[in-house]
């Protein structure tokens, strides 16, 4: 026998099912109860940088959209901080940095609007290329799966980046590139999370 | 002073699989490649921060965040209460917890849920609350009921309270569900049953709390909930800690 550590074991994962909505965005299951529901806005009025706009659709693996999944986004503002005492500097008035959506329960489609963030410092590693993080839980996945957001208009920085290069296949990289466009005058990032099958996106344990 | 170092790596073989093929919807849900493990950057050691601003005092108190002025909703009057702790056994303080749940006929106040069982008037069904700074949180509300769930052709769930946590860092954040000392469907239900080992399935089963129930009035059940823990660097010029 040998003494005994004393850690806790992590709370078990449970699923957040079907009716997430009513917990973490009750306007969307059709009842108002809050003040305020949080989430809604990343950026805050404040915030510098490019404004953009961030869409897609989660698809299982028979290739059809999950309408009934609940995203949040983590990231550090247009200079590459995050709002969080670690989180390597200031950030503006109003800047969270931290957003959640629902995707349309008939199309499946999702949407954020933020301001695109900057280069983040790395630790244990190398600066990383501008990214958000996800993270995507909903009825049938048991623990939320962890992703990040990368933009297509970041070649050199995204070459250089640590995690993406951490990844062994090449080809499965690009799964975390946001592709850039234009809509109506707004800069739009079109990102499709692929839960299985052909080019499933890459999840990461963090 | 020790400065705070990465979270200790989740353990793949306790939490549940992606995979489950008795709990059906996660069968097209789950990645087939595996996770690609990181060691945490600032994306991952950091994460939202809120205050007593973004909440209102009355949204722990699910007996009355939603009834009409002098009504309540029927059910059996409980208090869940328990302390956020991250695996060191430290108190986790001022970091926000979510609940969902039915009401006490097994029925959501949601426009998907079409269960025969009717709406209450007086039940919204989710609250919220910012743990203190000994991590301890409570919500008063009513039991949920069991319900029926397309699955096989007879499931039910078990009782059973949502529950979100932030933690201080995205990586810690967690959903999970908080079931209930006594009841007989949690040992039936697939949803449960992904989580490989008995005792971690043990581990979401609140106790009924004699001592913290509130004579005539509500009885409480006990449930802790434990997010991932985090070293400490002692010297710096030995960066992997402690």
């Amino acid at each position: 026998m040998v003494q005994k550590l004393h850690y806790l074991k992590e709370t078990p994962s449970q699923t957040a099912g079907p009716y997430v909505h009513i917990g973490l965005a009750p306007g969307a299951a059709g009842f108002e109860i809050y003040k305020q529901e949080l989430g809604w806005d990343i950026a805050g009025p404040n915030a510098k940088g490019e404004r953009i706009r961030v869409e897609g659709l989660v698809i299982d693996g028979t290739g059809s959209p999950v309408k009934d999944v609940l995203l949040e986004a983590w990231q550090a503002n247009s200079e590459g901080n995050h709002a969080h005492p670690e989180g390597g500097g200031e950030v503006e008035e109003g800047f969270r940095g931290w957003g959640r959506v629902i995707t349309d329960f008939e199309t499946g489609e999702w949407a954020f609007e933020t301001v695109k963030p900057g280069r983040t410092q790395g630790r244990n590693v190398g600066p990383q290329a501008p990214h958000i993080n996800l993270w995507v839980v909903a009825r049938g996945i048991n623990i939320g799966l962890n992703t990040r957001l990368y933009f297509d208009d970041e070649t050199e920085a995204n070459a250089e980046d640590p995690v993406l290069n951490i990844i062994e296949w090449e080809c499965r990289r690009a799964t975390l590139i946001a592709k850039r466009g234009e809509r109506d005058g707004q800069i739009v990032y079109r990102f499709d999370i692929k839960l299985q099958g052909e080019d499933e996106t890459v999840f990461f344990d963090i | 002073m020790p400065t705070p170092g990465e979270f200790y790596q989740r353990d793949r073989e306790w939490q549940p699989p992606a995979l489950t093929p008795d709990y059906k919807t996660s069968v097209a849900r789950s990645p087939q490649y595996s996770l690609i493990s990181l060691q945490n950057s600032v994306s991952e050691v950091t994460g939202p921060v809120f205050g007593h601003n973004d909440i209102d005092p009355i949204d722990n108190d699910l007996i009355l965040n939603y009834a009409k002025p002098g009504e309540s909703p029927i059910g059996e009057r409980i208090i869940v209460h328990g302390r956020v702790l991250d695996e060191n056994g430290r108190p986790i303080p001022n970091t926000l917890v979510e609940a969902w749940q039915a009401n006490a006929g097994g029925r959501y106040r949601h426009k998907k849920d079409t269960y025969l069982a009717p709406i209450d008037p007086n039940f919204g069904g989710c609250g919220r609350t910012l743990t203190d700074k000994n991590g301890y949180y409570f919500f008063r509300t009513v039991k949920p009921g069991a319900y029926p769930w397309r699955n096989w052709v007879n499931n039910w769930r078990p009782a059973h309270i949502h529950l979100s946590i932030f933690g201080t860092a995205f990586a810690q954040r967690l959903i999970t569900q908080c079931y209930f000392e006594g009841d007989p469907l949690i040992d039936k239900c697939p949803i449960v049953k992904t989580i490989p080992s008995q005792e971690g399935r043990d581990s979401l089963v609140a106790a009924l709390d004699m001592n913290a129930s509130v004579p005539l009035d509500s009885i409480a059940y006990r449930f802790d909930i434990v997010l991932r823990g985090r070293r400490s660097t002692l010297f710096e010029n030995r960066l992997e800690g402690n």
